[in-house]
């Protein structure tokens, strides 16, 4: 050290000098590195919550698509009342606060070493892993449904051309001509997405296809905000939407895309249009990661998101089994605020805080028809749980205007949430 | 010397980590905005008075304000809580 320095000009050089330099964590003489893998609505909430968190941590962001597509909301463009890049969202203001961007996919995970092997044969180390993969379809989970098969019968279940290919397909269907949707079984991604979705094509059929109906195979016997559905469905659109529930025989065993055929156990239904949304699992990054357990999905830790396969990794948003909280964008952003305070301080070395987490989930059965379910969670015996006395659903037989509220609510949300991930 | 150095270290840290938000106040900021300029009929809670803040979430609570879904997230936090994500709220620009 310089001699002539007093102590004020000491400190004063340090307080000006680069935090990283002397502001390392605890345990280690460099920053802490957090990788972050997948840039949805759950990664990209965990990156920007972690560097806002502790600017000095060095988080990197891996995803391989320059451009997100957001999935709420995207029933609106199948049903011809939104476009497609309302939807999409880029990195740039990501980057811009600091958190390196790396536009790649993940090919393995090294968890003795910490390091992401990525497409290019590069590599990332990492303090604390982040895994935030969405789901992927399941391709062997409904016989006769391959990747090869979505492009003439879409899914749709993740947004993007195969949302515009299902919205071309309704477009060109003859009035008169039946849609056909299969739903499968729970977890899957946006449990009320579904009746979301035949609700806004049949909005449409009835004004532009009147001849024509939707008919919804489901493999379940009840629903999400099930009584709300039903009764705007009776009110709106008695003789465009039917739904068939599994003890009538609606559950799809295979389809034939030859014929365009749904098959149950009961009959065949041939579709003008068919939007099959498969049996689902946590995205490829999380398997990767040793996170996924036999059902597919990823257990883990319910104050922290570490998973409870692999340590060191976090797992966040639909990949995870998250107890009572559903697979929506909105569970997904919370989860990564609380993931990414924990990671923040088991990198300084102090004990995460119990968190308390909410989901509200909007779906509209018509433009101006908004209905929700809300909850609040908190970890009971290692499980989220809904908090007992709170949340449930919109109330049954409110007033028009009261709907009109919610659907204004839903836009309302969708621009707050994009603008806190991506703006 | 060493111990002036350690001290800037501690100040450094200290100044870098921001106080964590209370249980659940982080998933507020899924329906309200934390910044101006978002096109939504859902008021920010920034900036606004604790007080304020935490009598609107009783009131919530027990069905005084009425609501579409407030009502139903309220009923999840006790006053203990909600007056710690008001003062968050209340502390944030």
């Amino acid at each position: 050290m310089a001699r002539g320095f007093s102590r004020r000009q000491l400190l004063a050089s340090l307080g000006a000098a680069s935090v990283t330099q002397f502001a390392a964590p605890a345990s280690a003489q460099a920053a802490a590195r957090v990788v972050v893998i997948g840039g949805g609505f759950a990664g990209a909430s965990a990156a920007r919550a972690v560097k806002a968190a502790d600017p000095r941590i060095l988080v990197s962001l891996v995803e391989s698509n320059r451009t997100f597509t957001a999935c709420p909301l995207s029933n609106l463009v199948i049903g011809g009342l939104r476009a497609l890049s309302d939807q999409q969202f880029g990195y740039d203001k990501i980057s811009a606060g600091g958190i390196e961007i790396v536009f790649a996919g993940a090919t393995g995970v090294d968890l003795e070493a910490r390091r992401v092997a990525l497409e290019g044969g590069t590599s990332l180390a990492y303090d604390r892993l982040i895994v935030a993969p969405g789901i992927d379809i399941r391709w062997d989970g409904l016989p006769g449904y391959t990747e090869a098969v979505a492009s003439k019968m879409p899914h749709a279940w993740k947004a993007g051309e195969q949302t515009l290919l299902l919205r071309r397909q309704l477009e060109a269907l003859e009035d008169g001509g039946v849609v056909v949707m299969s739903v499968p079984a729970n977890p899957f991604r946006c449990p009320p997405g579904p009746y979301e979705r035949a609700s806004l094509i049949a909005h449409y059929l009835k004004a532009r296809k009147p001849k024509s109906k939707i008919l919804i195979l489901d493999a379940k016997d009840s629903f999400s905000k099930q009584r709300l559905f039903q009764e705007a469905w009776k009110e709106l659109y008695p003789d465009h939407l039917e739904w068939v529930a599994l003890s009538k025989g609606g559950r799809v065993t295979s389809v034939d895309a030859a014929t365009q055929t749904l098959i149950t156990e009961f009959g065949e239904y041939k579709a003008a249009v068919a939007n099959v949304i498969p049996p689902q699992k946590a995205g490829r990054a999380a398997e990767l990661a040793g996170a996924v357990d036999q059902t597919g999905w990823c257990p883990i830790d319910p104050v922290t998101f570490e998973s409870k396969k692999s340590p060191k990794v976090h797992v966040v948003g639909d990949a995870t089994i998250a107890g009572g909280m559903p697979k929506s964008a909105f569970s997904a952003n919370a989860q990564a605020k609380v993931c990414a305070a924990a990671v923040v301080d088991l990198l300084a070395g102090r004990a995460p805080a119990r968190p308390k987490l909410i989901n509200t989930c909007y779906s509209l059965v018509a433009p101006d028809y908004g209905i929700s379910v809300a909850g609040v969670y908190e970890p009971v015996n290692g499980v989220l749980t809904d908090v007992p006395g709170a949340g449930g659903v919109s109330p049954i037989e409110a007033p028009r205007a009261e709907r009109a509220e919610e659907a204004a609510f839903a836009q309302g949300w969708f621009n707050t949430i994009t603008a806190e991930v991506f703006g | 010397m060493r111990i002036v150095v350690l001290a800037a270290v501690l100040l450094v840290s200290g100044a870098a980590a921001r106080a964590e938000p209370p249980a659940g106040a982080g998933s507020c900021s899924g329906c309200h905005a934390l910044g101006p300029n978002v096109a939504t009929p859902v008021p920010r809670l920034n900036g606004r008075s604790a007080a304020e803040l935490a009598s609107q979430m009783q009131a919530f609570k027990t069905g005084q304000r009425p609501s579409t879904v407030m009502g139903r997230i309220a009923k999840g936090f006790s006053e203990a809580e909600a007056q710690a994500i008001a003062e968050w709220y209340a502390a944030a620009k």
